[in-house]
C-alpha cells in the first residue's frame, strides 16, 4: 500500500524565524520523491512536519487524502527513519526491527518470523539475535530500514540516512534503498543534500532554499531546465555570466554581460523581457575548445588557461577571460582534446542551447 | 595490574605516583576499613569494659556470638522465642526503607525524566533550584519543620479541617505519614540526579523513534526509557535506601511514640546502653544485610557494579 502526500500552503515558523515557507506540493503514491538543498534550508523540519513531531504553524498536510492535523507520529501511516538512525541499543537486531509488531501486541513467534522476513529483504539473513551496536555502519543502516519498514508504513521517511557513510558504501546503498523501494511499492521522502544522491535515486526532486521550495521536477528536469539561479547553482556545477537583456526572440535571450554579448535559451517557467537584470548559466561540460570555425549559434570566449586538474575520464580546467572572470570547463577525455599549456589563451565557446538566462538571485554557497 | 602500575609510574613519575598511590591507600585504609574492622572485632566481644574491667584483656576476653544471640533470642529469661522487639523493629525498618526508596522512585522518576528530555534552558534551572535550595536548611531544622506541618495541631490538619475534609485532627506523626514523608524528602536528590543524568544521555530521536513506531509513552517508557535509565535507577535506589535504613535524625524527631526505627536501637545501645560490643553488632547485622539486599537487587536488574558508578 502506498499512499499519495499532500502539502496545502505549509508554513512551520520557529519564534520569527521561518523554517519553512508556504510549501505546496504533492508526492504521489509511490513515488521516490527527494527533497534536496544545503544544510539548515528546512529539510528535517519539513520530513517532521509530515511524520507530526512538528506541527505545521499555518497550512494543512494530507496524507492518503485524509488531514493529518492533530493526528499523533504514532498514529500516522508514516515510518521516519532518522538523520542518524536511532536504533535502540539495548535490545537485539530482531527486536529492533519488529518493534512496531510488538507494539501491537503480536505474540514473540510471529514477530520473529517477520523480522528474519525484513532481514533477508535488506539482505541481512541469520543477523537477528546480534546486538545492534556489533553492526557495521551499512549494515545498521540496513536495519533502520526494515524496522521502519516491519511498521508497513505507506510513506516511509528517510532523513539523509546514507550522510554517514563512506562514498562506496554509499552508492551500494543508493541502488539497494531503490530497489527496496520497487520491491515494497510504497512512497519514499528521500532528505539529501548531496545532488548525486537525489538525481540518482528519485522519481522526483524538489529543491529547496532557505525553507522555500524553488523547484520540482525530475532529474533532467532540475538538472537541464532550472527555474531559478538557485537550482541552476546548486545543482551540479554551473558558470554564471551576469549581464542586462537586450533582446528576447523565441524564447531565445541576447545577454550584454562584461564577457560580451551571450546569447542562450531561456526559462519557459521564469520568463525574461527586454531590459531585465539577468544571469545565463553555462555547464562546465557545455563548453569546449573552437577554432576560428565558431558557428553562427554560438557563444566565443578567449580566455588563458589558469590551472588543470585530470580525474581519469574528465579534464576539468580553470580559465580566466580578459576581463578577469573566471570560468571552469570540463572536457571528455577522448584522446582527442587538445592539449594546452598553463598560462596558453584559448578560444572557447558554448552553443546557445548549452546556455541558460535566469533572472538574477541568490546563489548556492561553493 | 602489574602493567597498570608500570603505565600509571610512567606517566606521573615516581614522586608523584607515590603520593598519589598514598594518599588513596590512607584513604581507603584509615577512613574506609579499619572503622569497619574495629567494629566487626567489637561486635564478637563481651561488654567487659562495663560489666567488670578486670577482666578485659583476661582469659575470659575471647570471641564470643553472645550479642548476635541477643539480637536473635534476647536475653535467656526472654519468654518468647525470639526476641520480639528488636527483630520487629529490625524488619519494620527494612520494609519502611524499602518503601521510602520505592515512593522516591515513583516521585522521581517523572521529574528526572522531565528535567532530562522535555524541560529547557531558564525552566530547567528554575527546577533544579527549586529543588535544591531546600536543602540549604539544614537537616534537623526541616525535620522539625515537618514536625509543625504534620503535628495534630500542624498546618496539614488545620487546612483539612478548615476546608471541611476532616472533623477531627489526624495524628500523622504517630501513623509515621510524617516519618515517611520526611524521610523520602530528605534524599529526593540523591534519587533525582543519578537518573537524570542516564536519561540526559539517551538520545531524544529514539524517544521519537519509538513513538513513530506507534508506541504508546507508556511503551516508551517501559520499553527505551527505563532499560536505559536501569544504572541510574539502581544507584539512586541504593543510596536512598541504604540511606534511610540508615537514617537516626529523622526517626528520631518525626517517628512516632511506638515506632523506633532499628538506628534508633543502636544508638541506645552505643549510647544510654554503654554496650559498643552490642552496638556493634546490631550495627553491622543492619549493613550486612542492606548490603545483601542491594547486591539480590542488582543481580535481579542485571545491573553490574561498574553501571552504577556511571
Ligand atoms: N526546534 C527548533 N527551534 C528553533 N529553530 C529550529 C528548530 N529546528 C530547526 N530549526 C532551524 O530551522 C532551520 C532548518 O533546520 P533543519 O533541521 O530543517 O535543516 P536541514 O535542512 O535538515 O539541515 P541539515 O541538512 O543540516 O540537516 C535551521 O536554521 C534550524 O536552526
Ligand atoms: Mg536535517
Amino acid at each position: 500500500m502506498s499512499a499519495d502526500v499532500q502539502l496545502d500552503n505549509v508554513w512551520v515558523k520557529f519564534g520569527d524565524f521561518v523554517a519553512v515557507r508556504d510549501a505546496s506540493l504533492t508526492i504521489q503514491g509511490g513515488e521516490f520523491f527527494s527533497f534536496l538543498g544545503p544544510s539548515g534550508c528546512g529539510k528535517t523540519t519539513l520530513l517532521r512536519a509530515i511524520s507530526g513531531f512538528q506541527h505545521p504553524s499555518t497550512g494543512r498536510i494530507l496524507i492518503g487524502g485524509k488531514d493529518m492535523s492533530g493526528i499523533g507520529p504514532n498514529r500516522r501511516p508514516t515510518a521516519l527513519i532518522f538523520q542518524n538512525l536511532a536504533l535502540f541499543p539495548l535490545m537485539t537486531v530482531w527486536q529492533n526491527i519488529s518493534f512496531a509488531l510488538e507494539v501491537k501486541g503480536m505474540n514473540k513467534k510471529a514477530r520473529r518470523k517477520k523480522a528474519d522476513e525484513l532481514l533477508e529483504l535488506v539482505a541481512l539473513p541469520g543477523q537477528g539475535d546480534k546486538m545492534v551496536t556489533e553492526l557495521s555502519g551499512g549494515q545498521k543502516q540496513r536495519v533502520a530500514v526494515a524496522r521502519a519498514l516491519c511498521a508497513e508504513p505507506e510513506v516511509l521517511l528517510l532523513d539523509e540516512p546514507l550522510s554517514a557513510l563512506d562514498l562506496k558504501l554509499r552508492q551500494h546503498m543508493r541502488t539497494e534503498l531503490r530497489a527496496i523501494q520497487q520491491r515494497a511499492g510504497i512512497t519514499f521522502i528521500y532528505i539529501t543534500h548531496d545532488q548525486g544522491e537525489a538525481l540518482t535515486m528519485s522519481d522526483r526532486v524538489a529543491v529547496m532554499r532557505q525553507g522555500v521550495v524553488d523547484q520540482i521536477g525530475d532529474g533532467t528536469t532540475v538538472y537541464d531546465h532550472p527555474e531559478t539561479a538557485f537550482v541552476a547553482s546548486f545543482v551540479g556545477e554551473n558558470n554564471s555570466f551576469s549581464g542586462t537583456v537586450i533582446e528576447i526572440t523565441d524564447g531565445l535571450a541576447c545577454v550584454q554581460t562584461e564577457c560580451g554579448l551571450l546569447r542562450s535559451r531561456t526559462s519557459s517557467a521564469a520568463p525574461l523581457k527586454k531590459g531585465d537584470d539577468a544571469v545565463v548559466f553555462v555547464r562546465p561540460e557545455s563548453i569546449h575548445f573552437c577554432g576560428d570555425d565558431t558557428r553562427r549559434d554560438e557563444n566565443g570566449l578567449v580566455a588563458t588557461l589558469a590551472h588543470q586538474e585530470f580525474e581519469g575520464h574528465f579534464w576539468h580546467l580553470a580559465l580566466k577571460t580578459e576581463s578577469g572572470h573566471d570560468i571552469r570547463m570540463s572536457v571528455m577525455n577522448d584522446g582527442r582534446s587538445e592539449v594546452h599549456e598553463i598560462g596558453a589563451s584559448v578560444p572557447v565557446g558554448f552553443s546557445t542551447q548549452g546556455a541558460i538566462a535566469l533572472a538574477p538571485g541568490e546563489l548556492a554557497a561553493d | 595490574m602489574r602493567n597498570w602500575l608500570r603505565t600509571f609510574l610512567a606517566r606521573n613519575g615516581i614522586g608523584l605516583s607515590v603520593y598519589m598511590l598514598g594518599a588513596v591507600a590512607l584513604w581507603v585504609i584509615v577512613m574506609i576499613i579499619l572503622p569497619q574492622l574495629f567494629m566487626l572485632d567489637f561486635s564478637f566481644r563481651n561488654n567487659w569494659q562495663q560489666i567488670d574491667p578486670s577482666r578485659m584483656g583476661g582469659p575470659d576476653d575471647v570471641y564470643t556470638m553472645v550479642n548476635y544471640h541477643f539480637l536473635a533470642f534476647g536475653s535467656p529469661n526472654n519468654p518468647d522465642p525470639f526476641n520480639v522487639v528488636d527483630v520487629t523493629v529490625f524488619f519494620r525498618t527494612i520494609v519502611a526503607a524499602i518503601f521510602v526508596t520505592l515512593f522516591d522512585l515513583a516521585l522521581c522518576y517523572p521529574i528526572a525524566y522531565y528535567l532530562a528530555q522535555v524541560a529547557r534552558g531558564g525552566k530547567a534551572r528554575l527546577l533544579v533550584l527549586a529543588l535544591i535550595i531546600p536543602f540549604w536548611v539544614n537537616e534537623l531544622l526541616r525535620a522539625f519543620a515537618f514536625r509543625i506541618l504534620f503535628g495534630e495541631e500542624g498546618t496539614i490538619n488545620a487546612i483539612l479541617m478548615g476546608i471541611g475534609v476532616l472533623s477531627d485532627p489526624i495524628d500523622f506523626v504517630r501513623e509515621d505519614v510524617a516519618l515517611y514523608a520526611g524521610l523520602g524528602y530528605a534524599y529526593i536528590l540523591l534519587m533525582i540526579f543519578p537518573i537524570y543524568n542516564v536519561i540526559e544521555s539517551l538520545d531524544k530521536n529514539q524517544i521519537e523513534a519509538a513513538r513513530d513506531l506507534g508506541s504508546s509513552w507508556w511503551r516508551i517508557h517501559r520499553r527505551v526509557v527505563i532499560p536505559f535509565a536501569k544504572p541510574g535507577i539502581t544507584s539512586g535506589c541504593t543510596m536512598v535506601f541504604m540511606l534511610s535504613a540508615g537514617a537516626l535524625a529523622a526517626p528520631q524527631i518525626l517517628g512516632g511514640p511506638s515506632s523506633l526505627w532499628f538506628t534508633q536501637i543502636i544508638y541506645q545501645w552505643f549510647n544510654t546502653g554503654s554496650n559498643w560490643p552490642r552496638g556493634s553488632a546490631y550495627a553491622i547485622v543492619l549493613m550486612l544485610t542492606c548490603v545483601l539486599l542491594v547486591l539480590i537487587l542488582m543481580k535481579l536488574f542485571k545491573v553490574k557494579i561498574g553501571e552504577i558508578g556511571r
